[in-house]
């Protein structure tokens, strides 16, 4: 601590965290100690001559101790309009219990960072990351130097997926304390073992759900009961577990909803942010509890969401009204004939009659994912971003947002190129720097495209009406510059009309625009070593006016196959907290021979969408549907069973045939019309 | 330390370094050919492939004792930004890389298969040993199978 010049948290909503613990280690992979050496060899040498004393003390690694001892950051509480008299209306009322695991994000290259430091004054990061100015904003207390002091440049960022949304907050105070005392340039790279080690994963989920139908399948009454693991620190925990809230319901309509959820502290590594926030297992439990109540009532699934999709008008349980021409029928229907699957549902039925040793299944999730930060969100953010002519007589596009890979420097130029009417060459996208470009907020949520892309909208629309609309943009854009010596366009952030929220109630519109998907998966699952493979997969989405297909069919096809990973392969080992397969060699993601070919196809309803040209966001909605259709085809193939947690490795399912069910889960099966209040 | 001479991108080299040093820090850190990707370092992702005399190999796990007298082929050795190799060519048109990570592994075990097509039942298995994040692999086997199409014989 002595080594710490200003204040031993990393700040981001809270500053719990510390950069290096000096009391209590509260996980197996918490930082103690620092050290650095220009020879990398001796520097391992020298880790190993490092010994430290510690007193263990009684430590919490499952949610239900957590909720035991009451450890709980934060929780939520969501009523509709009628909580209680619905129950009586239900003709069944089905409970279950749905679980998920832990993910990690395996980005290909993995956390680093590069710092230099001028002790007393001024701290400089280069690094792979999301979001520049949360570096900023953690690492300035930490050296008790005002925010501009510290300055923050992303480099190429080889993947992140919402693990380098807060994490590299904590190695770029790292590498800055050590440059701040060493008086050198201080590199950090992560080996993988460390970087997997070390690093946020997914929440781990459990959702109970209690759910009452008519006859006719219409859902009447809903009862959600939502658990995630936070770790040891609180980090992003809080928000995550308010998207995983929000979209706890799916996309049906029910005006008895209570959801409660809970977020615990443990002592395992923080979870943290990873595509979808939440969002995939809230998604997977109402999903698969709307199959468990299809086979209850002797529907197909599709038939029983279809007769409960929202609609406009229909209100969602914070209260908010569907304003947009819905029809989540369309988009189903979509992806039921793109993917045959009336067809094939009864043709693999049939065949798995046969009972061989190949059993074939088909299954359908529909789901809806919010473009933006939760309810005021991006009010508090305030993002604001900037456009300058170049000598080119192009545009220079200054914003805090990163390109990892998804496309942001490709579709920011576009909208330029759009809006100014000329060439997208034109467009010159500066690299993230706090120095340099405006605080247009976090490179996360959905939001880039949508939130980020409206502000450059706009931006573009006001320097061509600077330059009074010219036909040839190019040479008014080098007159006004000769004229003038400079031109440069600042746009903040200005909520939509008519979107209200209240943080205290949690009522009011969460989402300023959600975006929609119905993913339809088949599988194919081999006895002999109860192995489920995914052999074909359909995706409709709906997210406003596409302004990039080839980029947002690419990162759909990409969350599909993160999804897949999800759904059977991804299976994080915990011991004592700490991730125990810590390898590419054990951890397995998808690879080329084990992810299907992924149609996907937009459909798009006319809607008037907050983003730029009527554009929503798109970059998290594609995970939140595999793991719901991919166990719903698993489920078809082995004939009906029940099935409640993913990832469906090969030995859950034997167990899950062998045993009738999964011992990790506490659960009640069936519909049980006794339950009925 | 061990005194080695061997080829790079048709360029002959000769360095001392430990004898187990990995390739891959040979090439990014000795010669400054920083195309060479780490993504695991343990021979499961790809990322670091190169070809070793006319074979497909994974960079962290050849030792410096072992490149003796080999040609070694990198993605700088395929293409540069002004004049593109064909498959380079391709990824780009066809979307086949996101983050960039796993591209320089994923393009030369591409080509490698394209070279050697009945070393692999098909593309999937020719290129399951290289691991993306980013793409859910379509592009990857569009932009490949383009190049087989022979569209992209620009160079």
């Amino acid at each position: 601590p002595e080594d710490i010049p200003g204040k031993n948290g990393v700040t981001l909503i809270d500053s719990e965290q510390p950069f290096l613990v000096y009391r209590e280690i509260q996980h197996l992979a918490e930082p103690i100690a620092l050290i650095a050496h220009a020879d990398r060899e001796l520097l391992e040498k020298a880790l190993y001559q490092i010994e430290v004393d510690v007193d263990e003390l009684p430590a919490v690694f499952t949610m239900d101790a957590a909720l035991e001892r009451n450890d709980i950051f934060k929780s939520y509480l969501i009523e509709g309009d009628n909580v209680s008299d619905n129950w009586l209306d239900a003709d069944v009322i089905i409970e279950e219990t749905y679980g998920t695991g832990a993910q990690e994000h395996l980005y290909i290259e993995p956390q680093a960072v590069i710092a230099t430091a001028i002790p007393g004054e001024s701290v400089t990061i280069w690094g792979s990351m999301q979001c520049p100015f949360y570096v900023q904003k953690a690492v300035a207390p930490l050296f008790n130097l005002p925010r501009e002091r510290i300055r923050v440049v992303q480099t190429e960022t080889g993947g992140g997926f919402g693990g380098k949304e807060e994490y590299p907050n904590l190695i770029a105070g790292h590498a800055a304390l050590l440059a701040w005392k060493s008086g050198r340039p201080v590199k950090m790279i992560y080996g993988r073992r460390e970087d997997m080690w070390a690093t946020t994963k997914r929440h781990p989920s459990r959702t109970h759900i209690k759910a009452g139908f008519k006859r006719d399948g219409t859902l009447v009454a809903l009862d959600i009961d939502l658990v995630l693991d936070g770790g040891a620190y609180p980090t992003l925990s809080s928000v995550v577990l308010s998207r995983a809230t929000l979209h706890a319901w799916g996309p049906y309509r029910c005006n008895c909803t209570r959801i409660r959820s809970r977020v615990v502290k443990t002592n395992s590594v923080p979870h943290g942010a990873f595509r979808g926030f939440g969002a995939p297992q809230a998604i997977f439990a109402i999903e698969m509890h709307m199959n468990r109540a299809a086979e209850a009532l002797g529907m197909d699934p599709a038939e029983i969401r279809r007769r409960n999709f929202l609609r406009k008008g229909d209100r969602m349980p914070t209260g908010q009204v569907v304003k947009d021409e819905l029809d989540l029928g369309c988009l189903m229907d979509r992806a039921l004939e793109l993917s045959n699957y009336r067809h094939k549902r009864s043709q693999y039925e049939q065949a798995n009659r046969d009972r061989g040793q190949k059993r074939k299944g088909i299954g359908l999730s529909v789901f809806f994912h919010g473009s933006g930060f939760t309810g005021g969100g991006e009010v508090h953010l305030a993002s604001e971003i900037s456009l300058r002519l170049t000598e080119q007589g192009g545009v220079e596009v200054l914003a805090a947002n990163v390109e990892y890979g998804q496309g942001t420097n490709t579709v920011f130029a576009q909208i330029v190129a759009e809006a100014c009417k000329i060439s997208p060459d034109l467009v010159r996208i500066h690299q993230p720097d706090t120095a340099t470009v405006p605080d247009s907020g976090p490179t996360v949520a959905s939001r880039t495209t949508m939130i980020v892309g409206k502000l450059i909208e706009r931006a573009a629309l006001e320097l061509r009406h600077r330059l009074n609309k010219p036909e040839d943009f190019r040479s008014a854009a080098s007159q006004y510059l000769r004229q003038h010596g400079t031109l440069v366009v600042s746009v903040r952030y200005e909520p939509p009309p008519d979107i209200y929220w209240d943080e205290t109630t949690y009522r009011g519109d969460a989402y300023a625009a959600y975006s929609w998907s119905c993913d339809v998966a088949e599988v194919e699952v081999d006895l002999t070593d109860y192995g489920a493979r995914v052999t074909n997969f359909v995706s409709t989405v709906e997210c406003g006016r596409v302004l990039n297909p080839a980029l947002a069919a690419a990162q759909i096809e990409g969350g599909i196959a993160q999804g897949i990973g999800f759904a059977l392969y991804e299976d994080v080992v915990l011991e004592r907290g700490a991730m125990k397969n810590n390898q590419f060699t054990n951890y397995i993601i998808p690879t080329t021979a084990d992810t299907p070919d992924i149609h996907v196809e937009f459909v798009e309803f006319p809607y008037n969408n907050p983003g730029p040209y009527a554009a929503k966001g798109i970059g998290e909605m594609p995970i939140d549907g595999p793991a719901p259709a991919i166990a719903s085809a698993v489920a078809h193939a082995l004939g009906g069973r029940f099935i409640n947690e993913v990832p469906l490795l090969p030995e859950r399912i034997m167990r899950n045939i062998e045993l009738g069910s999964d011992p990790l889960l506490d659960q009640s099966f069936g519909a049980d019309p006794e339950l009925r209040k | 330390m061990m005194q080695v001479s061997f080829v790079v991108n048709g360029k002959n080299q000769t360095l001392s370094a430990a004898p187990m040093k990995r390739l891959l820090d040979v090439l990014r850190e000795d010669l400054n050919l920083t195309g060479t990707k780490e993504g695991c370092g343990e021979g499961e992702c790809g990322a670091c492939a190169v070809i070793m005399d006319g074979l497909l190999v994974l960079s962290c796990m050849v030792p410096l004792c072992q490149i003796q007298g080999k040609s070694i082929t990198t993605i700088e050795g395929l293409g540069d930004d002004a004049n593109l190799h064909p498959l380079q060519h391709a990824f780009q048109e066809n979307g086949g890389a996101q983050c960039g990570m796993c591209t320089p592994g994923m393009i030369l075990a591409a080509l490698y298969y394209l070279n050697n097509p009945d070393e692999a039942e098909d593309l999937r298995e020719a290129l399951a040993g290289n691991q993306c994040r980013c793409t859910g692999y379509t592009r990857i086997f569009k932009s490949v199978e383009a190049v087989g199409r022979n569209e992209f014989r620009s160079r």
